[in-house]
């Protein structure tokens, strides 16, 4: 039971990591960034890339060797958001939706299959992995690299709160989200704040991807796509564009998923949190924490 | 005694805390114009969505001849003989002038999926009605551009005539306009005061929001003036006109000086308000 | 295969040109009464014509192939452009439709010994509670949560197939019987199946159903208030939608008689919405051109294996930065009657 409960916060952590940067794009440019979860797999390759360059990395070195590769890929992910922002979106900010939704739909499929073409179809090994001491605590089996990753989501998440909510540059991004228009009119460089959006978004999410990648020890190019799908449901039932609702989302889907596989076996998983996600779209489409839309019938 | 065509009774509409509209209560006879206005954000539109099942009201119903038409579904609204304009001119810009008008007709042709796929006789002449229906409607209207290119090539003014059209297509018995004069010239101006009053003599009762005093004075016979969502008047123009909190209303801190100018020509003098 | 003017026999135009109220002030298209039709009713038949020629040019085993999956791949794009074009939901999972008729006449004639064609009306009744049980909970939502929903649906819909013993698990169903002898005349059938499948919905799209698509896609709340009942008519895009992807999926299971949820990716569904948006979204012969070069262009850059999935990523930018219309957009110019 316990185990159960650790395994959804852990996998939880993750989404909730992809999913901040899925619900804060969509807080700023109403976009749902298909291209997101692709975003995390290239951070996992470009981690792959940068540890292969470093060499071998012994075992008493794997975790801060780790995490400087996590603060560099974070940094390279981040612009890649940027840089799709720029070249993809940013024309269209005023065309209907549905020319946004392909463009995305295309830049997640160009991401996709130029990573295969770059890195081969087949799946890569990491070349690091956390070989941690396991502990019990209350019952369940926990790793000690399992809890660090676990720390850096939390840090990360609580970090970028504190940015969003106390920094003045937070205090843009909230004013674009709500009204871009007024927001311009008061001075604020909107298309810098929805580059800087981007950049945060993509980087929390090829942080995940690292910290996938040393965990599972396995990455390939379609690893993005599903987490993609997780993380916008892990968005939607906290709230999409409602920070604190989008972490709480995450971790509830890791355990819904991780008792949901327990249940029904892990074949259904998948199946299973799409069924979750429907579930909310038609019962609380704006999720436990978002605000209440305007009643229109 | 018989229902009005339309009853509006304590309407009240809040969004969260926000109250747009606070006990709004008013009726339209068959074929007479009713008049809303108001300063902005006075909930004159509020209103108009709550009548047409936009809005879903706080609280109070809306009646169409007697039915309680409260929180149906716009379309079934729609279906109930009742057609509106938007604020915003809403055509369906990419479709041609026609086929924004054929929308009117959807309620009234009658064809299904078999008839369209095999083309049946009885698709042939639905479309042929519909088609000289929205021709007979924009004719109406007074349309003198180009019905077969796409409504968004259409000039300003054109466009609010082909969304009147596409109103009266639909054959209401009650049509809501949203500000029709809103950014026309002088002459549209008086075209479209001639338009409103043949829409009338068609039997169609009109509810009207516009911001044109010397319009409203000179077509309407009752006026309902709202002001922060209550409602402070509603009467004959001419009692309304004289009505002091009206004035107020009008000439308070609130009313922007374009608003100003046209209420006190219309409290002055009439229709040269705004015509 | 024609154009959405190409339906209608030559009677309807006379018939139509009967006088109208207000006829003089009409703005008026004389010069394109004809010349429009013709080239409507020309592009449709001289792409039927190349069609049916074409085993002529070349009627080997391998072209046979590829001709009839191009010609399967355009029914699908036809279907989607129902729902993605003319009433302007993105669905990203349509592949599961496919799938569903695939599926569904597969089992039924492999378990039961059902002939192919007998098992048409399961098919469609299937792919019409799939249409609904999808649209149902997805339509009343907004378009972009919809796009990634049916996204979902498609993963249920493959994930399911692979975990049910009745659809064979991962390696799918095999031996399914043909709908005719010999791959020549399967091509024909085919060729024959996605003509009509294409007039069908040219002609819907220009019915009073496909108007009222049309008015949804451009704006709901107008569409409303005209007495539209937007969640009605967007379910029975939808459903349109399933039933020609459904049907597509036949024809598919006679032609490889084999499915499998390989066949029914997430890569599909983009490939299907390629077509669409290349060609040109609600129009009826753009996409029949878009999926004609989706599905051959492959063929062609065989040697660009790894890269011509990257072009298609790139090309779907490409199109919506600088062409959204599409190849061969749809006129809102129409034919003056």
């Amino acid at each position: 039971m316990s185990q159960l409960v650790w395994n959804g916060l852990f996998v939880g952590s993750f989404y909730a990591l992809v999913a901040l940067g899925y619900s804060m794009v969509y807080g700023i440019i109403k976009l749902l960034n298909f291209a997101h979860g692709d975003l995390y797999m290239l951070g996992a390759f470009v981690g792959f890339a940068v540890l292969g360059a470093a060499g071998g990395v012994s075992a008493a070195m794997a975790l801060p060797v780790l995490l400087l590769v996590l603060v560099l890929t974070m940094g390279v992910t981040g612009l890649a958001g940027v840089v799709l922002e720029r070249v993809a979106y940013r024309r269209l900010r005023g065309a209907p939706r549905l020319s946004l939704l392909i463009t995305a739909v295309g830049a997640s499929f160009a991401l996709e299959y130029g990573m295969r073409a770059g890195a081969g179809a087949d799946p890569r090994v990491y070349p690091v992995r956390l070989s941690g001491t396991t502990l019990e605590v209350l019952g369940a089996r926990v790793t000690l690299q399992q809890l660090t990753l676990v720390a850096v989501a939390v840090i990360l998440m609580i970090g970028l709160n504190l940015l969003v909510n106390r920094s003045r540059e937070g205090r843009a991004m909230r004013a674009v989200a709500l009204d871009p228009r007024a927001a311009a009119l008061m001075g604020i460089d909107v298309d810098a704040i929805i580059s800087r959006t981007f950049f945060l978004g993509s980087a929390l999410a090829g942080a995940a991807g690292v910290m996938a990648g040393a965990h599972y020890g396995k990455i390939d190019f379609m690893m993005g796509f599903l987490i993609g799908l997780k993380a916008f449901t892990a968005a939607v039932i906290g709230g999409i564009g409602n920070i604190p609702g989008t972490m709480l989302g995450g971790l509830l889907l890791g355990l819904l998923e991780s008792f949901g596989t327990f249940w029904l076996g892990g074949e259904w998983r998948d199946v299973f949190a799409f069924g979750v996600l429907i579930l909310f779209l038609t019962v609380r489409p704006t999720g436990l924490l978002g605000e209440r839309v305007t009643e229109r019938v | 005694m018989n229902a009005p065509l339309l009853s509006v009774e304590g309407l009240r509409l809040a969004f969260g805390g926000v109250v747009a509209i606070d006990g709004l209560t008013f009726a339209v006879g068959e074929a007479e114009i009713v008049s809303v206005i108001g300063p902005n954000g006075a909930g004159k539109t509020s209103a108009f969505n709550c009548v047409t099942g936009f809005y879903r009201p706080t609280a109070g119903s809306v009646r169409l001849r007697g039915r309680d038409i409260t929180g149906l579904r716009p379309s079934a609204v729609a279906a109930l003989g009742v057609a509106r304009t938007f604020q915003n001119l809403r055509l369906f810009g990419e479709m041609s002038v026609l086929d924004n008008v054929r929308a009117g007709t959807h309620l009234r042709i009658r064809q299904n999926v078999l008839d369209a796929l095999l083309h049946t006789p009885r698709y042939r002449r639905s479309e042929r009605e519909s088609t000289e229906q929205a021709h007979h409607w924009l004719d109406f209207a007074g349309l003198r551009g180009d019905r077969y290119g796409p409504a968004r090539a259409l000039p300003y003014g054109e466009q609010r005539r082909v969304e009147i059209a596409r109103a009266l297509a639909r054959r209401p018995d009650l049509l809501l306009l949203d500000e029709p004069a809103a950014g026309l010239n002088h002459t549209e101006k008086a075209e479209m005061l001639d338009l409103i009053r043949r829409i009338r003599e068609q039997g169609v009762a009109i509810v009207l929001i516009e911001h044109d005093m010397g319009l409203v004075m000179d077509v309407s016979q009752r006026v309902v003036v709202l002001n922060f969502g209550r409602e402070i008047a509603d009467g004959p123009p001419d009692e309304v006109r004289r009505d002091p909190q009206v004035v107020e209303a009008y000439l308070g801190r609130d009313a922007d000086e374009a608003e100003i100018e046209q209420a006190r020509a219309s409290v002055a003098g009439g229709r040269d308000g705004g015509a | 295969m024609t154009g959405p003017g190409g339906g209608a026999p030559p009677a309807e135009a006379t018939s139509e040109a009967a006088p109208a109220p207000g006829g003089g002030r009409r703005g008026a298209g004389p010069r394109s009464i004809a010349s429009r039709l013709m080239e409507n009713r020309w592009a449709g038949l001289a792409g039927l014509a190349v069609a049916l020629l074409a085993p002529f040019v070349n009627a080997s085993p391998y072209a046979l192939s590829v001709m009839t999956s191009a010609a399967i791949f355009v029914m699908l794009a036809a279907g989607l452009n129902i729902v993605v074009g003319y009433c302007g939901l993105l669905d990203l999972g349509y592949i599961a439709f496919f799938a569903v008729g695939a599926y569904t006449s597969g089992v039924l004639s492999t378990r039961l010994g059902l002939p192919l064609v007998a098992t048409l009306p399961a098919v469609l009744v299937v792919t019409v509670i799939a249409g609904l049980v999808i649209g149902a909970p997805t339509l009343r939502l907004r378009s972009d949560y919809l796009a990634i929903v049916t996204l979902g649906f498609g993963e249920i819909i493959r994930v399911t197939a692979t975990n049910l013993d009745v659809t064979g698990g991962p390696s799918g169903i095999y031996g399914i019987p043909g709908l005719t002898e010999g791959p020549v005349s399967f091509y024909y059938l085919t060729v024959l199946v996605v003509a009509v499948a294409v007039i069908g919905a040219a002609r819907l799209g220009r019915s009073r159903l496909g108007r009222a698509w049309r008015f949804v896609r451009e704006d709901e709340d107008a569409a409303e208030a005209m007495g539209v009942h937007t969640y009605k008519v967007k379910m029975a895009a939808y459903v349109v939608g399933a039933i020609w992807g459904g049907l597509a999926g036949v024809l598919f299971a006679a032609h490889l008689s084999a499915v499998s949820p390989g066949s029914f990716t997430f890569l599909q569904s983009a490939l299907v919405l390629m077509a669409v948006v290349l060609g040109g979204m609600g129009s009826i012969r753009g996409v029949v051109v878009g999926a004609v070069i989706v599905s051959l262009l492959p063929e062609l850059l065989r040697d660009l294996a790894d890269y011509r999935y990257v072009a298609f990523g790139v090309l779907l930018i490409i199109v919506m930065l600088v062409r959204p219309q599409g190849l061969w957009p749809a006129r809102p110019k129409e034919v003056a009657k």
